[in-house]
């Protein structure tokens, strides 16, 4: 069975230059310093951020900047079939490229001697995970007040039936020909994550590699929007205390 | 956020000529530099502030405590004994142990020490009674008021004698504790409600019909 069909639709129905849909949102665990939770199409992921706090052992704190810790881990739950609860092989190399995708947007020279951990629980896998947790993991430093360059956000594009798509689901991931995950620094349009998973000409990857930077952008807008939907009741209600406070000012 | 002929103060930094917030709060202008309030974030300590901590460790040099900060910060032995200290003579532990609350005055910090604390100034020292309540840091002016008319209010209204830690902690200590929980309860719908119009006209309605209630 084809992944794509004859009208150019997907499995799901999508064409393909369109997103799964996708809900964000932030502030969502009371105890962690800043969280936020990204449902992605299937994907249920949930990500923690603690610090900038003291690093436990001491002896791995930096002394010029603070030391940005990621781990990423998927539930026993999270897949078809269980999934041994230990670090796999995946998930370690999924924390590292995830640490290196958006900690050169956290001004962690602010912070010396400190630590930020960052802990990405997937809940429910449907591909693309690690592009999901990226985005969610930049919303979660903002809400924890961690002063950053820009949100990261992350998309992925590939190769399904021959065909170049954007955000591959589970199917198409593990059935397709190819899976370029991308992150990016959308005010500087800065590429933050790579990586190619399968075989694609040269022309090919420039297509994906477009797709899932204009992929990028469109989930930057909700990643923005979500962040406003949390803050824009503090923001429009200290517009009104300022001009209240102006104008008691101009009174006396 | 902006751009052109303007400093970056306070969570902004430019890039080019143009300035962007580095983290969620509200943008600001004062004269020509450009500053952000942090509606989220940890206590930074700025000598000169009075912080609440807890005394987690005891070193020769000093007291090890927690003023909810990334750093853990020192109050040395000098400071209470008044004079250099003797491991012969003097007991540490006889003047504050581990678990001890305190409150205490940044004297230095630079991210490259750990904050230096003391307690020789009237005002400061262990606490012996009251409740401590915990809020955000980025909340506490919300909870003095323009020039402390919150914290006045709420003085006035509970009896209580409140302390402000700028590091999040709050010591409330009242005559009962029914006045202590009012103003506890206070404290809370402040750092809950913190950017909304009047509120310290809502918090006096608030305490004053609890007063109705009690009596």
């Amino acid at each position: 069975m084809p992944l794509v069909n004859d009208l150019g639709l997907r499995l799901d129905g999508r064409k393909y230059d369109e997103l799964r849909p996708i809900k964000i949102e932030v502030g969502t665990l009371e105890k962690a310093d800043g969280s936020a939770y990204i449902e992605w199409g299937k994907n249920r992921i949930l990500v923690a951020v603690y610090g900038p706090r003291e690093v436990h052992p001491r002896h791995l704190a930096l002394p010029d900047k603070s030391l940005f810790r990621c781990r990423y881990h998927m539930a026993p739950f999270s897949t078809e079939e269980r999934k041994n609860p230990a670090p796999s092989r995946r998930e370690v190399e999924l924390s590292k490229v995830i640490r290196e995708a958006v900690e050169p947007a956290i001004f962690t020279e602010l912070f010396p001697r400190t630590g930020i951990d960052v802990f990405i629980e997937v809940l429910q896998s449907d591909g693309g995970t690690r592009c999901a947790g990226i985005t969610a993991t930049s919303l979660a430093l903002a809400d924890a007040g961690v002063p950053l360059r820009d949100l990261v956000v992350a998309c992925a594009a590939g190769k399904a039936s021959g065909q170049i798509v954007m955000d591959l689901s589970d199917i198409e991931d593990q059935k397709g020909e190819a899976d370029v995950p991308v992150a990016i620094s959308p005010r500087t349009g800065e590429v933050t994550l790579l990586q190619m998973d399968g075989i694609l000409s040269g022309e090919e990857y420039e297509r994906a590699l477009n797709l899932a930077i204009q992929g990028c952008k469109m989930v930057h807008e909700l990643q923005k929007e979500a962040l406003r939907t949390k803050y824009s009741v503090a923001q429009a209600e200290e517009e009104e205390l300022e001009k209240a406070e102006e104008e008691e000012a101009t009174q006396k | 956020m902006a751009e052109g002929d303007y400093s970056a103060g306070k969570n902004t930094y430019r890039e080019g000529n143009r300035f962007y917030a580095s983290l969620v709060g509200l943008s600001n202008v004062a004269g020509r530099t450009i500053y952000v309030v942090a509606l989220r974030g940890c206590y930074m300590p700025v000598p000169g502030d009075i912080a609440i901590g807890k005394v987690i460790d005891l070193r020769l040099g000093g007291w090890i405590m927690d003023i909810n900060a990334p750093y853990a910060a020192i109050l040395p032995t000098s400071e209470a004994f008044g004079r250099m200290f003797n491991s012969r003579k003097d007991e540490m532990t006889d003047f504050l142990d581990v678990g001890d609350l305190v409150v205490a005055k940044v004297v230095a910090f630079d991210r490259t020490r750990d904050p230096v604390l003391t307690i020789r100034e009237s005002g400061l020292g262990k606490i012996s009674e009251g409740h401590i309540v915990k809020i955000n840091p980025t909340k506490i002016p919300r909870v003095i008021g323009r020039r402390g008319s919150m914290i006045g209010l709420l003085q006035k209204e509970t009896g209580c004698h409140i302390t402000i830690g700028q590091n999040g902690l709050i010591l409330v200590s009242g005559k009962n504790p029914e006045d202590e929980a009012a103003a506890i309860r206070a404290i809370h719908t402040i750092e809950q409600e913190a950017h909304t119009t009047g509120l310290t006209d809502k918090i006096a309605q608030l305490l004053k019909e609890k007063k109705v209630i009690e009596h």
